[in-house]
This record gives structure tokens, C-alpha cells and sequence, in this order.
């Protein structure tokens, strides 16, 4: 098939460093991936054309980057699946990372918000002689963490870290699930309490993007929504966002729909009245746009409410 | 203080056998540092698929038929008293690893669970799911992050550093991202750098696998020893060679031939799909030149196993087969053919990991170590049983560490001037400041690494590996000439392709030469004009010195026999 590529290239070396788009008009085949593409274009066109590349095969985690907008490994993106015949694709380093040079970007970063979860096992007490005993569905379980190959591509796409880059990140959440999820670790309250904290589980809005861009099934939000669960029945302090959660349960329980001034009164509590207040601008902005339905404190349970409460008895049964 | 700092230990590569090695020396009380052209995570042990095999004597395996499949495996060219320690110490290393925090797979009583290998009769290969490298790569790299091993990533290494005594005493690399050199000063260090599977085309073998620590230990006089020895793996994809784990047929997949047939019942009664990597190869081989493959594969036959065992056993493969081929095993055979996939020679070490020379001695380059896939001890001889390559990555790796760590508790810090950088520096401002439409580097590997493939792979002879040195000799004698189009400092690939096509043009010439040398088939090396094994003539290692000019200098070694005599090698 004939495709152009269309490739954001950096040189840090020029005068004046600035990003700009590079055409390369490619004839390949439609069942090869855009490594390729891009790798013939660096073995036979122009080998100032940098990238990061290694296994081929999706399990090294090299070549994160993001094709048509959204972050992927290269190696495992065919051409056809992104253009069609003489389209154009448009690749671009990872986003939410400083860019080295063309498609090369620092994971120093990535790298270190890693190490802030701690992320190495913690057995408490002595090893035994042989192995520890453990269930095989715990293991295999973990192997669905453990094929995290720390590509980055989660991060890369993580709408949180793009306004915040306080937030610890997706791949460093799921890691953390790892070691959380794991009968040998020992340091599971330590390491709920730390993920507690500002930057930790609770800042991530569950866009779902990193579930949907991870090229090996990690899920990473998934793990998160568990870290989360995990939190709140080992009774880790609660903070804004495990009440966030209670109440808002709590809420539909027993008024059988979302009481939103209620709901913030009762997440940010007079602990956080502060920042119930400085919300108030937004509230009222809401309230003229018709955001915010007019309830409040004598909001009555909508009818057929035992209904719900009858489905609350079910759930709580079975989980 | 001087950048970068002195070192203890300094280990280049960070794969399975480098990291191990650097954990080994931290404990061992040294001041470690790790050197890798890559991040550790993205190092080629990843590819390891189906698992590491140990003998554990609490469920009644013993260590000796670990070790006699291993040396019967190797045709019989590994050295038995190298095999009979990976035996030995398989179980305490599986162990650590567990306790490091890999997720091997458990039985219902949540014991370590097994599955089969290649060439082993026991059930003896231990494992995570199809990824255990990935799974093995990750916890070491976890180790080394709690253990604060200093880490320099991306760093190239141009050359070793000897000083006056000769001692081994550092190396020469850039920093990738800025172009910069540095001398590396260190007691001991230990060559880790994998593989060299780029010298062929196609292979299993991920782009970075070239060859360097083997060039650059050469190079600086150590040995490589038995690079004749080159592995095709019986199941990888067409086109690109990707890897299809062994584990598939450790599982029960069949092969097939185009009427259907399990054809390995004719080579292999009684081992079948399970017979060592060489046997299965030049079996399917065999199938294709003859007419009864399928476009130049035959077909790995999955279906029986059903989905739901595919996804959980082999759930990466089954993935990769959909991807890359547009196959769903559940539902119809697998295309493969044998590919390049392992190098079982290398720089000749000791048990201990230290490049051991031709007289049995630590001569050559005293303080060099080399541990893993780079080395040659020799555990996998003519052949290496599949998950065999995990284990002697940790107890090599680990073995090699410790012993590097004591061997400079001995010495004092080598003195070596700034000045030991400049032939580098200046080889690689040569390089980059070459004008002119010369060639390119990538078009020099293609050339190389099809040249290999044709005529020192399954089946080879006189005539044709003739044509292949003479054309890699050629190949040597255009490198010079090649031009890069980047000539910048920061992030220069094409730099780095050039030089590691310097280093795989060693190599190939080295695995030719040896080729050439052993006149006779065993293991891998299976040669069409001497048909049989010859333990009269050839019950020995091949060595090669590097000469600065012209071909390497042939030694050779007798092989260690300690219970095994050779015997007929039927599977």
C-alpha cells in the first residue's frame, strides 16, 4: 500500500530548537506495522529520523509513541489498521514526557514517579526455605499486572497528568496494585496509606483512556478502582475521595437519585469547608446554566425508593 | 571528584545475567554500577517465553538427569563439571527468585508449578505464564532500584580499558543522549550484553542483540570459544522471525507437514515435538527442502489445546500469533519455520564467570567476567535445551558478581589516563563527519545477515560458508567507508548502527571461521559434507583470538568430562 507518514521531528541541536512535521511518502506492506514504516524510512531515506525500537514483538516497551493522537506501541500498530490506501499517518512522540529528539522522549520522569510507590517486594517476618505457598489463582491474577511492560503509553495519554503532574500516574498505580494485590508483600497498609495521599489512587478521574491505549490488557484503571476498594476496607483515614464515594452511595440509597449539594456538603465536610467555599463561584456559574438541580436538604426520595434499597440488599449479598 | 566514579564491579548490560550479577556484587559488599545501552527493562531477556528449568529434590527430580539431558542436549560439548553446578544450583536460584517476588506459576496446593520442555523427560521447567522473562526481567530491575545500584542508561560501550599490568581496568563508552564520552574506571568488569542475533536475517532476536560485549571483549584478546554453535529455534514466524515459544509443544501443539502428517514420529519416535531444538529443526528443514511444507514453513498445531488453556498458558503467543501472523490458534495451525534465535558460544569463561584463556588460565584479560548468552562456560555446548538460557543467566549472572565482587576485595583501584579515550573519540568523529554519498550501514547488515542465514544456518558445507567469509571479509573492508546522514551529538542512531555493525562483522567472521574449523556435525553445527559426529577429532572447543589484521587465531580446548561418556544421541 502506498501511506505517507507524517512524523513530528525535534532536533535539539539546531539553532533554534522548535518541533515541526516531516512527510515521508512510504510504499509498504498493508500488513506491516508502522515500526516498520518507520524503520525503513531510518534504514533508506534519512537515518537522522531517531526513534526508540528494540524486540519487534510488543514486549520490550521501547517504542511508545502516538499514531493518529493516540499513544501506542509502533511495533504493534499496523499500517493498515490506522490508514488506508494513500492516506496519511501522523506519528508523534508521547505526550506528558519532555521531548529528547524526534520521537525519543525522557522517561526519567516516568522513571521516578516508579520508584515513589516503592516498587519491590516487602515479605514481612523471615522466608521460608522453599517457596511461599500461594494460591494459583493469586499468581496468575498478578500476571495480569506483571505483563506491564512500562512502556509509558498510559502515561502518555493520562488526561490527569496533563493538568497535574503531581498525579503518581497510571503505570505507577497499576505497579502498585502489584505489590498491594500480592500474598507475600507485608506492606500493604503502609502502601494504601501512601497511595492515600494527595497525588495517590484518588486523583484519577477515570477518563478510561489508559485502559483503552495499554497494548497488553494491564488495565491500568481497573487496578486503581481496586487499589481504591482495597483503601477503604482496610479503613485507610478517609479522605476527600473515599467520602466522595460512601456518600455517594449513601445518597442513592436513600434518596434514589444524586443530591449534588448534599453531596458536596458531606465529601468536603467541615474539616474541608475551605474548599467547599472556594467552589462556591463555580456552584453559582453551575446553577445559572441550569447544571445543578435545584434539591438540597429537602430533596424527598423519589418514589419506588425500596426498589433501589432492595437492589443495595442484593449487591451487598453477593460482593 | 571525577565523573563517572571508580567502580568495584563494573557490569555492562543489564538483562537478566548483568543485573543478577550487579545484585550479587552489591551483597557481596562492592561498589556496583550497571552500564546499558538500554533501560534495563527494555533488555532482550523479555523475550524469554516459556521458563527456566531446575531439578527440585523435594518432588523427586534429581539434579543429574538435569544435568545428563543437558550435556546429551549439547551433543556433548558442554563442559560437565559447568553443567553439573547449574544443575546443582538451579533450585536455590529459582527459590531466590521466588522470594524476590517473581509470580511463578502454582500448583492446586500452591506449591511452584511445571510444565515440559524440549529434550528433558521431566516436567521441570517452572514459569510464568508464557512471559517469564519479562516476569524475571522486571523483579531484578525491582531488586536493583531497592538496592540503589547506580544505573547509566543508554550508555554505549566503544572499547574495554586495560592498564599498564594488562589488568582489565574499565571501559570506554558515550552517553547516548548527549554524545559524551567518559572513562569508566573499574577493579572488575563483567560483559553481560546478551545475544549477537542481528549478525543473522531473519532472528528471533531483538534489534539491540549485536554482539558488542563479545566484539569488544575479543577485541581486547579474550577468546570466544564454540561461535559455530548457532541455534535456530524450531518455531518462529515467517517474515520478521518472531519467536513462538517453545512452551507451545511443552503444552502438547503438534507439528505438521502439508498432508497433515506429525512428521517429527520419523525423526523422533519417541521424543517427538519434544526432541532438542537441532533435532526438530533440521527435521522441519527437512520437510520444506523436500517439498512437504507449506510456503516454506510447516504448521504448529495448536487447536486441541482449546481457547481458554491458550489464553491462560500461552496467552502472549496466542496474542502475537493474532497480530503478527492473523492467526487465531484456537482455530487453525500456525505457519513456522526454524529461525536464528541463540548464540551457545561466546567469551570462554570459568564456572566462576572470569574469561578464562586457552591455557586454562586468567591471563588473557585478567579481570574480565562474562555471564549469560555474551558467555560461552560451557553449559549448552553443540545445543541448548530450551529454559536452560533463564538459569544460567541467574546462576552464572549471580556467580560471576560475587566472584568479580571477592576478586576486587584483592586489588587497588587501576590507574588508566583520560588519554585511554582518545583513539574512540576520534574513531567516532570519523564516523560522523565522513562525507559524501557513501554506504549505508543498514544496507551492510541486510547483506550480512542474509549471507548467514543462507549459508551458515540448519545445513551447511565447504563451498558455501567459503563464500560466506569471503563476503563478510568484503563487508569488513567496505565498513570504513560508511556514511551517516546525522551528524549531530545528541541521540545519533545512525552512529550507533554503525558501530554495532562494526561489532556483529567480528562476530559473524568468528562464527564462520569456527564453522569452518569443526569438520564434523554435532549439536547445531551440522554439516552436509562430514555428516557425523566425530569424538575421536572433534570432542573439543573450538577457540578464536582476534588478530589485528587477518583472520582470528585458531586454539582449542579438550571438553570436561566428568560421568557422561559420549554416547549415540537418539531422541
Amino acid at each position: 500500500m502506498h501511506t505517507t507518514l507524517r512524523i513530528r521531528r525535534f532536533n535539539p541541536e539546531q539553532d533554534r530548537p522548535s518541533s515541526y512535521y516531516q512527510e515521508y511518502d512510504l510504499e509498504i506492506d498493508p500488513s506491516d506495522s508502522v515500526l516498520d514504516g518507520l524503520i525503513k524510512i531510518r534504514e533508506t531515506v534519512d537515518d537522522s529520523l531517531t526513534l526508540r525500537c528494540s524486540c519487534r514483538g510488543a514486549i520490550c516497551g521501547s517504542c511508545g509513541m502516538r499514531i493518529n493522537g493516540h499513544a501506542v506501541l509502533a511495533c504493534k500498530t499496523k499500517m493498515i489498521s490506522v490508514a488506508s490506501e494513500g492516506e496519511t499517518i501522523q506519528v508523534e512522540p508521547m505526550n506528558n514526557m519532555p521531548v529528547i529528539k524526534d520521537l525519543v522522549t525522557d522517561m526519567a520522569p516516568f522513571w521516578s514517579k516508579i520508584r515513589q510507590i516503592q516498587p519491590w517486594l516487602q515479605p514481612q517476618g523471615r522466608a521460608p526455605t522453599a517457596e511461599y505457598i500461594a494460591s494459583p489463582e493469586s499468581m496468575s491474577h498478578l500476571s495480569g499486572v506483571m505483563s506491564c511492560i512500562m512502556c509509558g503509553v498510559c502515561v502518555s495519554d493520562c488526561t490527569v497528568l496533563e493538568v497535574d503532574k503531581s498525579f503518581v500516574g497510571p503505570a505507577a498505580l497499576a505497579k502498585a496494585y502489584r505489590f498491594v494485590a500480592d500474598p507475600r508483600d507485608g506492606a500493604t497498609t503502609h502502601r494504601l496509606e501512601q497511595l492515600n495521599q494527595p497525588g495517590g489512587m484518588w486523583d484519577c478521574t477515570r477518563c478510561m483512556e489508559c485502559i483503552q491505549v495499554c497494548p497488553k490488557g494491564v488495565g491500568p484503571m481497573d487496578r486503581i478502582m481496586s487499589l481504591r476498594a482495597k483503601g477503604m476496607k482496610a479503613k485507610v483515614p478517609s479522605t476527600c475521595g473515599s467520602r466522595h464515594a460512601e456518600v455517594f452511595t449513601d445518597i442513592i440509597k436513600h434518596k434514589g437519585m444524586l443530591d449534588e449539594p448534599m453531596l458536596a456538603i458531606r465529601t468536603f465536610g467541615l474539616k474541608h469547608a475551605g474548599r467547599l467555599v472556594g467552589m462556591i463561584p463555580m456552584i453559582i456559574q453551575s446553577v445559572f446554566k441550569g447544571k445543578v438541580p435545584m434539591s438540597g436538604p429537602l430533596h424527598r426520595p423519589i418514589p419506588g425508593i425500596q426498589h433501589i434499597q432492595r437492589l443495595f440488599t442484593r449487591v451487598r449479598s453477593q460482593s | 571528584m571525577t565523573y563517572p566514579p571508580s567502580y568495584d564491579v563494573l557490569v555492562i548490560g543489564a538483562g537478566l545475567a548483568g543485573m543478577r550479577a550487579a545484585i550479587a556484587a552489591h551483597h557481596q559488599g562492592a561498589s556496583v554500577a550497571l552500564l546499558t545501552k538500554v533501560h534495563p527493562v527494555r533488555s532482550h531477556s523479555n523475550a524469554a517465553q516459556g521458563g527456566i528449568n531446575a531439578a527440585l529434590t523435594d518432588r523427586g527430580d534429581k539434579w543429574e538427569d538435569h544435568a545428563f539431558e543437558t550435556v546429551k542436549g549439547s551433543d556433548y560439548l558442554s563442559d560437565q563439571d559447568a553443567v553439573e553446578v547449574l544443575a546443582q544450583e538451579a533450585g536455590q536460584d529459582i527459590i531466590a527468585l521466588e522470594h524476590m517476588g517473581v509470580i511463578f506459576n502454582r500448583n492446586e496446593e500452591g506449591h511452584l508449578g511445571t510444565r515440559r520442555f524440549g529434550g528433558q523427560k521431566r516436567a521441570r521447567t517452572f514459569f510464568v505464564s508464557d512471559f517469564t522473562g519479562q516476569a524475571m526481567l522486571h523483579v531484578l530491575y525491582e531488586q536493583t532500584m531497592q538496592a540503589k545500584i547506580p544505573v547509566y542508561e543508554e550508555w554505549f560501550v566503544t572499547s574495554l580499558v586495560k592498564d599498564d599490568q594488562g589488568r582489565c581496568a574499565g571501559v570506554v563508552a558515550f552517553e547516548i543522549r548527549t554524545g559524551t564520552f567518559a572513562l569508566f574506571r573499574a577493579k572488575a568488569v563483567i560483559m553481560s550484553t546478551g545475544g549477537l542475533g542481528r549478525v543473522y536475517e531473519p532472528s528471533t532476536n531483538a534489534l539491540i542483540c549485536t554482539g558488542d560485549g563479545m566484539a569488544v571483549a575479543y577485541r581486547a584478546g579474550a577468546p570466544l570459544m564454540d561461535m559455530e554453535m548457532v541455534q535456530y529455534h524450531p518455531t518462529t514466524l515467517k517474515g520478521k522471525g518472531l519467536l513462538i515459544t517453545e512452551a507451545a509443544r511443552g503444552e502438547g501443539a503438534y507439528l505438521l507437514n502439508n498432508k497433515g502428517e506429525r512428521f517429527m514420529e520419523r525423526y523422533a519416535p519417541n521424543m517427538l515435538e519434544l526432541a532438542s531444538r537441532d533435532v526438530v529443526s533440521r527435521a522441519e528443514q527437512i520437510e520444506i527442502n523436500e517439498g512437504r511444507g507449506i510456503k516454506g514453513c510447516v504448521l504448529l498445531d495448536c487447536r486441541h489445546l482449546g481457547r481458554a488453556f491458550l489464553q491462560d498458558r500461552l496467552g502472549q503467543i496466542y496474542a502475537e500469533a493474532k497480530t503478527f501472523a492473523n492467526v487465531d490458534l484456537a482455530e487453525e495451525p500456525l505457519p513456522i519455520r526454524p529461525g536464528m534465535h541463540y548464540q551457545m558460544g561466546g567469551i570462554k569463561t570459568d564456572t566462576e564467570g572470569r574469561c578464562w584463556d586457552v591455557q586454562g588460565q586468567w591471563a588473557g584479560v585478567p579481570g574480565l567476567f562474562a555471564a549469560g548468552e555474551t558467555a560461552c562456560v560451557s553449559l549448552h555446548g553443540g545445543n541448548r535445551l530450551g529454559a536452560n538460557s533463564l538459569l544460567d543467566t541467574v546462576v552464572f549472572g549471580r556467580r560471576a558478581g560475587t566472584c568479580a565482587a571477592d576478586y576486587a576485595n584483592t586489588i587497588s583501584p587501576p590507574t588508566i589516563p583520560e588519554s585511554a579515550m582518545d583513539a574512540d573519540k576520534h574513531l567516532v568523529a570519523g564516523i560522523v563527519s565522513r562525507k559524501g554519498p557513501g554506504e549505508r550501514a543498514a544496507a551492510l547488515r541486510l547483506e550480512m545477515g542474509t549471507t548467514m542465514n543462507r549459508y551458515v544456518s540448519v545445513f551447511r558445507e565447504q563451498e558455501g560458508m567459503e563464500t560466506a567469509l569471503h563476503h563478510i571479509t568484503e563487508l569488513q573492508a567496505r565498513w570504513p567507508g560508511i556514511t551517516i546522514q546525522d551528524k549531530g551529538q545528541v541521540f545519533n542512531t545512525g552512529l550507533i548502527a554503525a558501530l554495532e555493525l562494526g561489532f556483529m562483522l567480528d562476530c559473524a567472521e568468528a562464527i564462520i571461521v569456527g564453522a569452518l574449523t569443526r569438520q564434523e556435525s554435532r549439536g547445531a553445527h551440522f554439516r552436509t559434507d562430514y555428516l557425523d559426529r566425530d569424538d575421536e577429532h572433534w570432542l573439543k572447543h573450538v577457540l578464536l583470538y582476534h588478530t589485528p589484521d587477518g583472520s582470528p587465531h585458531v586454539e582449542y580446548l579438550p571438553v570436561r568430562i566428568t560421568q557422561w561418556q559420549p554416547q549415540i544421541r537418539v531422541y
